[in-house]
């Protein structure tokens, strides 16, 4: 029997190739209008996609990228990742809609009440993948942390930097703090109940009383608890502390084996860490592995039109993620062995946008439903009614104050 | 023939308050999609200029519990106005976002974000606020002194705007050929050290249709009042009598040459309810029907426990005022917009208020929260709004229903045809239209980021009017 796998997609401007907006088939000029993203979102949906992550940072800089002197040959500027999902929700009907929210600088508060809005706006489609800590370049923009994350300490070990191990601690903070937020109404809060004159029942309205290192949130979220209940937490994670951060507060973690015995090292900590930090109860986390894909219709096509775009770019491609380069088919047998391997998804990163999208719904998702190991909800699921928990067979949490209550 | 003056109208969404009656069988929800769908679709179909969202910053309370009485809950404000971008075409969409507990480099990317998404119809109800049981959600924290929170608001616009004038209007470059994605020097570096932000920033969202968002505010104290004059585009405030209403045109309209301005520059739309009928008469029963719904029993206690600051729930809501003292020392009005007012005063002057015509409880807070704006004959409503228009009383009105979502669906059905048959509201949209240019206003001055002559200013209000 082959082990079945969701796929979802990694969508990032351009692509991931950082010389992806000079391809023929790119279109550098839309990468902040709502049209490109529409059509990229319409193509992933209708290929049946699970879930669609899409890139933000709070900075013109990449992460570990120098401001001065800054490259003028990479794309610039992009749309707040929150709001372009929001805006994409009522666009598309089944594809799960997972921004990219960095928890050094914005509200916990405006963030959880954010991704509840994309909830009710995406009828339970709604996620949002953390990424700690804030880089050189987004603390200049804000004035108001001196210390962040501006490169890995010589071991490679986060836990080596203070200030980036504390980027992880806040990190959690915030992941915790949505979660409560999220958990704050019981989902039988609005009443309507014209006798008394009560539109809510205050005793199922619950301030979070949150105190943490980093902040403190006293009230509950404005918003009623969401289709979902919590949407979906998500992060990317390459070693121990980030995976202990998945394992702790996320439901699914993004991951970058390049071999099937990584996939076993990785699961191999991922459940470590979550027999000891896990909540009793919580659903198993759900481990997807990343892989940055060039696609063409032969291997010969895919590599040359990769090495036109490292020419451009000054450097041959790299990436944390796996990459391939080739055909369809070659991701097809990539996926297999990821699956067989034991992930429970695959997370494509596009190296060009919209071509390898296009691919990827036109191409890859076909063969691998052909070859059996598409998880594919989108098929056999009732249409329409398929939130992103129940795609990825992951239950609606019930929210904890109602399990206290049921403790009293 | 010039064209009689222009009605400019918003859609107000009802507010989490005693105005937007729940108990009516079609009553439909505060927070699916489908209601701000409803709702925005309704504002498109009746011309108007835009829809208009509050800020949830907190949940009221009322006694240490969340208020049962009213609807309670909202969505995120951006948010809700993305995915409404996604749906609709040429209405504007402005939202209350408040520059305390925002920092203006996320608040200034986001607004763009939303410029960007829907063509050019963003608007900014710039808002402060500074109470700590608002500021105990946010890290940003807890009290701002009046003073501070001005300035910080004053620094937040500023920096947002040269932000926002950071980007130039053909940037990105994206030259293929030549591999420059982003020309030197864009954007702009926006420098700026002051008491609230000590900022280097490079700005990471192109430049939005409209270059920046329109500006409302809701300021009425005389300081509100100038920087309105200065920098606001629209007022929404709260005159809707009309010999108030044209004063309060008449002073800030009046400011405006002092900065170069031009009558039409700044759009004064006050806050208004209206009530329908066939007939006056129908229309007067139902006003008085929608007040009571709208100022039920426990609702009328309510208020009054509010400004008494104590428990009142003995009193006969149909009989006279409490006798008793206020408790000015407590914390039972927490999150409400009148906290800090001077309530023995305030008592006293409903006394009198109540003295004077003979008002039960209930019937001095329909007399105060439920007098409707207009109440008549869509014919007489529509000839209404058009003498505040051509009289200079106003520049039209921000419309609010008392139900959610289709309590303008009436007005967009029975008064907007009226408007337009007299010649003073727009028969369609015109194509590619920005908020701006529905507004009628015109393009905004940029800033000069790098020069270091004094700061512009921008307006800022209280928040009583947007999170009530």
């Amino acid at each position: 029997v082959t082990e079945q796998v969701h796929i979802a997609l990694a969508l990032e401007r351009a692509g991931w190739h950082p010389a992806a907006w000079r391809a023929q088939t790119a279109r550098p000029h839309e990468l902040t209008s709502p049209v490109y993203w529409r059509d990229l979102l319409r193509t992933a949906d209708d290929a049946g996609l699970v879930l669609a992550t899409i890139e933000d940072a709070l900075s013109l800089a990449d992460r570990f990228e120098p401001t001065d002197g800054l490259r003028r040959d990479r794309v610039r500027g992009r749309l707040d990742a929150v709001l372009l999902a929001s805006y994409l929700a009522p666009l598309t009907s089944r594809i799960g809609l997972v921004p990219t929210v960095t928890t050094a600088h914005p509200e916990p508060f405006h963030v959880a009440t954010g991704i509840q809005t994309l909830d009710f706006a995406s009828r339970g489609r709604a996620g949002v993948r953390l990424v700690a800590g804030a880089s050189a370049a987004e603390r200049a923009n804000f004035g108001r942390r001196a210390t962040g994350v501006d490169a890995l300490p010589a071991s490679g070990r986060v836990e080596d930097s203070p200030e980036i191990a504390a980027a992880f601690r806040e990190a959690g903070e915030f992941a915790d703090v949505l979660a409560r937020l999220w958990d704050s109404w019981l989902d039988d809060a609005v009443i309507r109940d014209a006798e008394s004159g009560r539109y809510v029942d205050a005793d199922r309205v619950h301030n979070i009383d949150f105190e943490g290192e980093f902040f403190s949130v006293t009230g509950a979220s404005i918003v009623p608890r969401s289709p979902q209940g919590r949407p979906l937490i998500t992060v990317l994670a390459h070693q121990t502390v980030p995976y202990r951060l998945a394992a702790e507060h996320a439901d699914l973690v993004f991951t970058t084996p390049h071999s099937a015995d990584d996939v076993a090292a990785i699961r191999t900590e991922v459940n470590t860490a979550a027999a000891v930090l896990r909540s009793d109860g919580r659903e198993r986390l759900r481990v997807f592995a990343d892989l940055l894909v060039l696609i063409e219709d032969t291997a010969d096509a895919a590599r040359q039109a990769a090495r036109r775009l490292d020419d451009l770019a000054g450097a041959e491609l790299a990436s944390d993620a796996r990459i391939v380069i080739g055909t369809a088919g070659d991701v097809v047998d990539e996926i297999v062995a990821l699956a067989g391997a034991g992930v429970d998804g695959i997370r494509l990163r596009p190296a060009r946008q919209p071509a390898d999208v296009a691919a990827i719904a036109e191409q890859v998702v076909p063969l691998a439903r052909a070859a059996g190991v598409l998880r594919d909800a989108g098929q056999s699921g009732t249409a329409g009614s398929g939130t992103l928990r129940s795609r990825l067979q992951l239950s609606r949490p019930e929210s904890r104050y109602a399990r206290e209550k049921v403790a009293l | 023939v010039s064209l009689p003056r222009q009605i400019h109208l918003a859609a107000h969404f009802p507010g989490v308050n005693s105005t937007t009656v729940w108990t009516d069988p079609s009553a439909g929800s505060q927070i699916e999609f489908d209601s701000f769908a409803h709702f925005a679709r309704n504002a498109e179909r009746g011309l108007f200029d835009y829809v208009f969202l509050a800020e949830g910053l907190r949940l009221r309370e009322h006694k240490g519990r969340v208020h049962e009485l009213d609807v309670l809950g909202r969505p995120n404000t951006l948010s809700i106005l993305a995915a409404l971008a996604a749906i609709t075409e040429h209405v504007g969409l402005v939202g209350t976002l408040n520059t305390t507990f925002n920092e203006p480099y996320e608040l200034a990317r986001q607004l763009s974000t939303l410029d960007l998404l829907s063509g050019g119809r963003a608007g900014w109800n710039a808002v402060t606020s500074s109470d700590a049981f608002h500021g105990a959600n946010f890290r940003r924290g807890g009290y701002l002194d009046h003073a501070d929170r001005y300035e910080r608001a004053r620094e937040f616009a500023d920096l947002a705007k040269k932000l926002w004038d950071s980007w130039p209007e053909d940037a990105p470059r994206a030259d293929a050929g030549s591999g420059v994605f982003l020309d030197e020097d864009v954007p702009t570096r926006v420098r700026h050290r002051g008491s609230q932000f000590d900022v280097d920033a490079l700005f990471d969202v192109p430049r939005s249709p409209q270059g920046r968002p329109v500006i409302v505010q809701a300021g009425d104290s005389a300081d509100g009042r100038g920087f309105g004059a200065e920098h606001a585009e629209v007022i929404f405030s709260l005159h809707t009598e009309f010999e108030a209403a044209r004063a309060f045109y008449d002073d800030v309209k009046g400011k405006l040459p002092a900065w170069g301005r031009d009558e039409e520059s700044l759009k004064i739309l006050p806050a208004a309810t209206f009530v329908l009928g066939d007939t006056e008469q129908e229309a007067q029963e139902r006003s008085r029907e929608i007040a009571l719904a709208q100022v039920r029993p426990e609702v009328a206690l309510t208020y009054v426990e509010q400004v008494w600051g104590r428990d009142l729930s003995g009193y006969d809501p149909d009989g006279p005022l409490p006798d008793v003292d206020p408790d000015t020392g407590s914390e039972t009005a927490r999150g409400w917009a009148n906290r800090h007012a001077a309530v023995r005063a305030r008592i006293a002057k409903l006394r009198e208020l109540s003295d004077a015509e003979g008002l039960s409880i209930r019937d001095l807070v329909i007399r105060l929260t439920a007098t409707h704006t207009f109440v008549g004959t869509p014919q007489r409503i529509a000839a209404e709004i058009d003498r505040y228009v051509q009289e200079r009383a106003t520049d039209g009105f921000t419309v609010v229903g008392h139900l959610t979502p289709h309590g303008l669906d009436e007005f967009t059905e029975r008064v907007v045809p009226l408007l337009q048959e007299r010649g003073s509201y727009r028969q369609s949209y015109e194509e590619g239209a920005t908020l701006r240019d529905l507004l009628g206003l015109p393009a905004p001055r940029a800033t000069r980021p790098l020069t270091t002559g004094p700061l512009t200013t921008v307006p800022f209000t209280t928040p009583s009017l947007a999170t009530r």
